[in-house]
């Protein structure tokens, strides 16, 4: 069989938001964090995450861009579905971003140490952190639920139904959880200061349970609402080794950051927000838009497929080395405890 | 989305062209040590990080706004004109993650590698203006693509990215670019020079963006010449309406100030200048310019803004180029700019020109192109979302932009005069 290549390149797709969410998530995470600092050592914590996100998180950012070039280039069709359906909360999102994106450039090179002003746009910089990966966590939620659907060009369900409903809403809780809990363990590894590093690894527990809880409440709604994640969940064969995965590198993760095994932790972190999200292009599989564009109806000619992949390769050569000196440069492979 | 587009061209030309005035500070501080010279990669670098921060989350807004307002548009579009935008992702993939190292790097990365971050910065940004500017040149001119019953088949990418429109507009706009912000750069220390006659650092800064501006000055009314040439052959439509030419004459003048009158059908300009129309457009003064009347009045642009546009870029562009001039003429023949207050004034005064003849020029080309999204294929009208109350997110991305771009303003002039105590508590 020769290779396919609408699915290679919703593969692709799939990985360059895996790696946004490993990376752009945390960031966001970071805003988080921001928000709730707290106790006495609020300014330092604010400190570390900007000093941790300052270098990096414009480039993380353009992952998302990323995938959003490769959607409509590829699958103009699904681009053009969801952005019809969608419109509200991706442009709530999109205000989100210009605004986090903004406040942060100007806190950092803008406002002086330590000003009213530096506190302000820290503030904006923080709500925004977390009001962005809801929405979009929203979106991924409608997406999931099946409610992206048009009828006669326009939304099945409404401009507003599509997504305002409880599973929707319950992924967007989500997903600013999961974003917490990848920042928080992190941070963890980007700090030599030990009491820092217990305030985020308290905090990085908190978010583990509260990812458990929302994971619960999604899982139950599901039943009624996304009834092809539902299915995955309970009722095909090779979900079960997939679940345990994700389950043990959750338990996994909990337990090392228990044992204060940080590097470990972090790995454990980014094996069980994979799997998280592995397991919903899964259920999406073979669907953009349950029920009508799979991946070869929504996809574009050939020939464009074929220049995408070409670009998506040779774009890799030059990215992928130049992400790792970027990395390299800033430190971010540090295994801790030096 | 015109708003959108409009905030965002502003903070991208900065994002190109500020980095080339970074990186040739550092290189003269590198090869002169010349601490003035650090001081100013510095200062520049801090600027740069602002503006490419707010350009980059804007660009982020108009990927998604391709589809949120014109789905249809990108439908049809995305698998044709795709390319060039996923070459422009890897270009500011590349631009994004030497920036980050190039900014946060000064004291972390050899001076060596530094430096060369900061090339790549300059050529990963420019590079992806040029792709898309391949996108915006697609929509004048669409190739690659064959109408068969209002279906479109054989799509060919690699045709559509090359369209015949590109090289020019990309040419255009990149230059456009450097005069802005060369011109723009250049204005703000020239002021500072007026209140702090003969000051290192100013005359450093001005030196060198104006080394940027003036050669780019003169050549932007060449690669000038060169678009309206390729417009006049493919959109004459675009051209009529530039130039108030209704009738379809051998000979036309060219027509200076004054408005087009649909209803007469008549540009009652304040000046003419017989037969230099032609003369421009076709090099031979007695070549025939076809004018709106051949065409139906629902092709037409809206006449008004389009010409009102033209005349403004026209305009200042020659003012530019000939402020151009006049600088490389002072350094020519001495006492150079830095030694002359009245070319200071002169440039101080010149700073936001370059930036008003790129929002002009981007009227000329996307009102220029109405009623079509995509010129000859589909019209404006057709593309737009289903989706209902668009002026509500149209409110209130306007008002963000506005807001954003006041506090850009404000801290830029707080950065420079700050910057200027420093110096001066310095000693």
């Amino acid at each position: 069989m020769r290779p396919d290549l609408a699915v290679s390149i919703a593969f692709v797709m799939a990985a360059a938001l895996n790696v946004y969410v490993l990376l752009g998530g945390a960031d966001f995470g970071g805003g988080i964090w921001d928000l709730l600092a707290g106790g006495s050592r609020k300014a330092r914590q604010r400190s570390l995450i900007e000093h941790a996100i300052g270098p990096i998180w414009e480039a993380n950012h353009v992952w998302l861009i990323f995938v959003v070039v490769i959607l409509f280039t590829a699958f103009p069709a699904a681009f053009s579905s969801y952005m019809i359906t969608l419109h509200v909360p991706l442009t709530i999102a999109l205000i989100g971003i210009v605004l986090r994106g903004s406040s942060f450039a100007f806190r950092s090179y803008g406002a002086e140490e330590e000003s009213a002003e530096e506190h302000r746009w820290g503030r904006v910089f923080a709500v925004t952190s977390t009001v962005t990966p809801f929405m979009l966590g929203v979106c991924v939620g409608a997406l999931a639920a099946g409610r992206v659907h048009l009828v006669g060009g326009l939304p099945r369900f409404g401009f507003i139904g599509s997504w305002l409903v409880p599973f929707p809403l319950t992924v967007g809780g989500f997903t600013v959880a999961l974003f917490a809990f990848l920042a928080a363990v992190y941070l963890t590894l980007e700090t030599t200061d030990p009491e820092l590093r217990d305030d985020f690894r308290r905090r990085a527990l908190g978010a583990a349970l509260l990812i458990g809880v929302l994971a619960a409440v999604a899982a139950l709604l599901a039943r009624s609402e996304a009834p092809r994640v539902w299915h995955l969940l309970v009722a095909v064969s090779y979900a079960l080794p997939f679940q345990i995965a994700t389950g043990a590198a959750a338990v996994g993760a909990i337990g090392a950051l228990a044992a204060r095994r940080f590097a470990l932790a972090r790995r454990l972190a980014v094996l069980q927000a994979s799997c998280i999200l592995w397991g919903w292009f899964a259920s999406q599989y073979p669907y953009f838009l349950v029920p009508d564009l799979s991946v070869h109806t929504a996809a574009a000619p050939e020939r464009t497929l074929r220049l995408v992949l070409l670009t998506t390769i040779a774009g890799g050569a030059i990215v992928v080395p130049s992400f790792y000196l970027l990395y390299r440069t800033f430190n971010k492979f540090r295994e801790g405890n030096e | 989305m015109a708003v959108s587009l409009a905030f965002h061209i502003v903070f991208a030309v900065i994002g190109i062209a500020m980095p080339v005035l970074m990186v040739a500070a550092d290189w003269r501080w590198q090869r002169t040590r010349d601490h003035v010279y650090f001081d100013l990669a510095r200062q520049w670098a801090r600027g740069t990080a602002i503006f490419f921060a707010v350009g980059a989350v804007s660009g982020t807004v108009l990927s998604f706004e391709l589809g949120l307002l014109w789905p249809a548009f990108m439908r049809h579009a995305g698998a044709i004109i795709g390319l060039p935008f996923s070459l422009e992702g890897v270009a500011f993939f590349t631009e994004a993650i030497f920036l980050g190292i190039y900014l946060y790097g000064f004291d972390r990365v050899p001076e060596k590698l530094h430096l060369a971050a900061g090339a790549v910065v300059v050529v990963s940004g420019t590079a992806s203006a040029v792709m898309v500017m391949s996108v915006n040149a697609w929509m004048n001119a669409p190739t690659g693509f064959r109408l068969e019953r209002g279906a479109i088949v054989d799509i060919d990418p690699v045709a559509a990215m090359l369209n015949p429109a590109w090289g020019t507009m990309a040419l255009h706009m990149v230059v456009g670019g450097f005069v802005a912000v060369g011109f723009g750069v250049a204005g703000i220390h020239a002021w500072m020079l007026r209140r702090h006659p003969g000051d290192r650092f100013h005359r450093a800064a001005l030196t060198l963006a104006l080394g940027m501006a003036a050669p780019a000055g003169i050549a932007q009314p060449i690669s000038g010449d060169l678009l309206a040439r390729h417009v006049v052959g493919h959109q004459p439509i675009k051209f009529a309406a530039l130039e108030g030419q209704f009738a379809t004459e051998a000979g036309a003048p060219v027509r200076l100030g004054g408005l087009p009158n649909p209803e007469t059908r008549r540009t009652a300009a304040i000046v003419e200048i017989p037969k230099l129309l032609s003369l421009l457009a076709y090099h031979d003064p007695n070549a025939t310019i076809r004018g709106l009347n051949e065409f139906p009045p629902d092709q037409w642009p809206p006449l008004v803004p389009v010409r009102i546009a033209w005349q403004l870029m026209v305009g200042l562009g020659t003012a530019l180029a000939v402020v151009s001039v006049l600088a490389l003429w002072c350094w020519w023949r001495p006492p150079g700019p830095p030694e002359r207050p009245w070319l200071l004034r002169l440039l101080a005064l010149c700073a936001p020109l370059g930036f008003i003849a790129i929002e002009a020029g981007w009227v000329v080309t996307e009102i220029g192109r109405q009623p079509w999204i995509i010129y000859g294929v589909m019209r404006t009208a057709d593309a737009v979302t289903p989706m209902p109350r668009l002026t509500i997110p149209f409110l209130a991305f306007t008002t963000l932009y506005v807001v954003l771009s006041a506090v850009v303003a404000f801290l830029m002039r707080r950065m420079v005069l700050r910057a200027q105590v420093e110096r001066d508590e310095r000693g």
